[in-house]
């Protein structure tokens, strides 16, 4: 039992790093119906961020809001007036064509610079074991946990609560009448890219000290929170945090109980057991649409 | 007149336009395979390192023969079937040797393509396997698995006074060979194998794996996967507070699994076939060197590209022409001192099927440093 315990235990750390970046996907198909292929390597690309910021002698935290600064501005800002705009008027096969290209050039472009090889990056949590009836849990699981989550019901309380949420949520329901009611439209969008960039910059401060800054590391990342965003729903923000946690669970489950080998697969039949029994995800909503 | 100045020129010129074509079909062309991306890119990328290093040596105090030597380089993806393609395309380009690569699943695919064109190819792999399938032209710059495994054996019987081992290996050829070389070599010892944990190349998450481990309660616990995965494994040890001795077989406490376990490799143990702190000067000149090349510590696979490409001189330095077949031959029972031919480090010696003997080192890693424990003598001196 208490291995059980403590694989479900890992599993739900590991599985609120996907939420993060489900989450970015779900944010993004809302507010303007962007779907971005390289969410992955929009978590990759921070962590290098800031080893380069740490190289240059600052400490994580200031190197962390440094490429926060950076990110907003990149992936956020650019990533929206250089790739999302102007494709998103053709409809949407050209910018997933583009963001899986920009995927691959980022990798690339990565591995061209830092080389193809691992490197360390510093953990945000020290090196601290807890016991709790019999299973072993660390600082750093926690601590990712407990952030991961603060940040996905975070970004939900911002979206709910706030004028300028309500705003965003109005924008992704109907940009029309959102216009008509005198909401600066580019601008909520233009928020929802922000968010999604600094989503990204989080989930890789908690993800890189396990999976190392890699140029490869997005990869995996991204396609397993694609599932976890359309395992939970797509259109609903709470169905990325219940996607990714279920995929994480489900994952290290699979890998002690079946075999490590088919641990990557996990994601992807709960995918096709969800899509089959229930196309909206588990949370998401029908949406009908008039031809 | 004007005629003979004419012919002049144009002969001057024909000279100056085969000169460069001269010097190239001189030089010694070294077709480097290594792993630069994908799971095998530590590994690929110090071996190539190394290489490089030995390479401007050698070039520098003048060439082989006489002759310059040529590296070019190519990236195998850690994929056999891309180092067997690149394979054929360095012999097709006139490769005089093949270096890499390191990765056992791909040298075992990719070095049909140098044994058919009787080309000497040198690797990194580790596998048995590779040197028992009779190929007169493979070389290893390492120990083989069934020389270094009953060292580890031996001092995980009589060392650590252990009676169960439990073994965590990665689930390719390289670590499926060591697998069965560890546990043929610890029962021939009287240590008995109790939980038989298979990872994946590339996995990132061992929490399942660790807690095997923990679960097996055994004396030991024996860790052989990939530099990555190795670092991986030992985070995730010192994760779940496993406190039984960790030891390994080169890998596990190399310098690019230390640099990315941090803290937690800190206690492993293992054999190591090649370290840059075994306590000898050439060893220490070459690292000194190897970092001021790279700005990196070289790890085993650093020196094995590096000595590698010595072996090959001195092989070729004895059969005394630039004969692919006599350098292969030349081979065959060869044995280099490192008073004679500083470049090797080490004594070493060859034995007709491509193994290598030589001595080796027990290290354990303090404070973030492998700190020699005890060296061991070459298999053929005891």
């Amino acid at each position: 039992m208490t291995d059980f315990l403590q694989l479900v235990f890992s599993g739900f750390a590991t599985g609120s790093i996907y939420a993060l970046a489900a989450l970015g996907f779900t944010l993004l198909w809302q507010a303007s119906g962007t779907i971005n292929f390289a969410q992955g390597e929009f978590v990759m690309l921070p962590a290098f961020m800031m080893l380069a910021f740490g190289a240059a002698g600052l400490p994580l935290p200031l190197a962390f809001i440094a490429t926060c600064v950076v990110a907003v501005g990149v992936l956020g800002w650019a990533f929206k007036r250089g790739i999302a705009d102007p494709l998103l008027k053709h409809g949407l096969m050209p910018i997933v064509v583009a963001t899986i290209g920009l995927a691959i050039a980022a990798r690339n472009g990565i591995r061209a610079g830092y080389s193809a090889e691992a490197h360390p990056f510093p953990g945000l949590f020290a090196d601290k074991l807890f016991n709790v009836f019999g299973v072993t849990v660390t600082l750093a699981d926690v601590g990712t946990l407990v952030l991961a989550l603060l940040l996905v019901l975070g970004t939900q309380a911002f979206l709910n609560k706030t004028v300028t949420g309500r705003a965003m949520q109005a924008v992704a329901q109907n940009t029309e009448s959102a216009t008509v009611l005198g909401i600066n439209v580019p601008r909520m969008i233009f928020y929802t890219f922000a968010i999604n960039a600094l989503l990204a910059c989080a989930a890789a401060l908690l993800i890189t000290p396990t999976y190392l800054a890699k140029f490869d590391m997005g990869e995996g990342l991204g396609n397993k929170a694609f599932f976890a965003a359309i395992i939970g729903g797509f259109n609903n923000s709470r169905g990325a945090l219940l996607g990714g946690i279920l995929v994480g669970v489900c994952e290290n489950l699979a890998a002690a109980y079946i075999s490590p080998a088919y641990k990557d697969a996990v994601a992807l039949v709960i995918f096709m057991a969800v899509i089959l029994f229930k196309p909206q995800g588990l949370l998401g909503k029908k949406v009908e649409r008039k031809v | 007149m004007p005629i003979i100045r004419r012919t002049l020129i144009g002969a001057a010129c024909a000279v100056a336009l085969t000169l460069p074509m001269l010097a190239q079909a001189q030089a010694i062309k070294i077709a480097g395979l290594y792993e630069l991306s994908g799971a095998g890119a530590s590994a690929g990328t110090m071996f190539k390192n190394g290489v490089d290093l030995a390479v401007k040596e050698i070039n520098a105090a003048g060439g082989i023969l006489g002759k310059k030597i040529e590296h070019s380089i190519a990236d195998t993806q850690t994929n056999p079937g891309v180092a067997k393609g690149q394979a054929a395309k360095a012999i097709d380009d006139g490769a005089f040797a093949v270096f890499g690569p390191v990765f056992s699943g791909s040298i075992m695919v990719s070095m049909a393509e140098t044994q058919r064109a009787e080309v000497p190819n040198f690797t990194g792999g580790e596998a048995a396997a590779i040197t028992q399938k009779g190929n007169p032209y493979i070389f290893r710059t390492s120990f083989t698995q069934t020389t270094a495994m009953p060292k580890v054996a031996k001092y995980i019987a009589t060392g650590l006074k252990a009676k169960t081992v439990a073994v965590m290996f990665v689930n390719n050829d390289f670590g499926k060979g060591g697998r069965d070389a560890i546990t043929k070599a610890l029962e021939a010892n009287g240590v008995k194998v109790v939980a038989d944990i298979s990872t994946d190349s590339g996995q990132v998450d061992f929490s399942a794996p660790v807690l095997k481990a923990k679960n097996a309660g055994a004396d030991a616990l024996f860790v052989y996967t990939n530099e990555e995965e190795s670092a991986r494994a030992l985070r995730e040890l010192r994760k779940q507070g496993f406190t039984k001795p960790v030891v390994g077989e080169t890998t596990l406490t190399g310098q690019k699994v230390i640099d990315l376990a941090g803290e937690a490799a800190n206690g492993a143990t293992a054999h190591v076939g090649l370290t840059v702190d075994a306590p000898n000067p050439l060893m220490l000149k070459f690292k000194a060197k190897f970092y001021q090349e790279t700005k990196t510590i070289a790890d085993h696979n650093g020196i094995k590209g590096y000595t590698g490409v010595y072996v090959l001189k001195a092989a070729i330095e004895k059969a005394g022409k630039l004969d692919r077949k006599a350098v292969a031959q030349a081979m065959k029972g060869l044995s280099v001192s490192a008073a004679k031919q500083p470049g090797v480090l080490l004594d070493v010696s060859f034995d007709d099927k491509g193994d290598l003997d030589r001595e080796s080192f027990l290290v354990e890693v303090k404070d973030g440093k492998q700190v020699v424990k005890e060296v061991l003598p070459p298999l053929s001196r005891k």
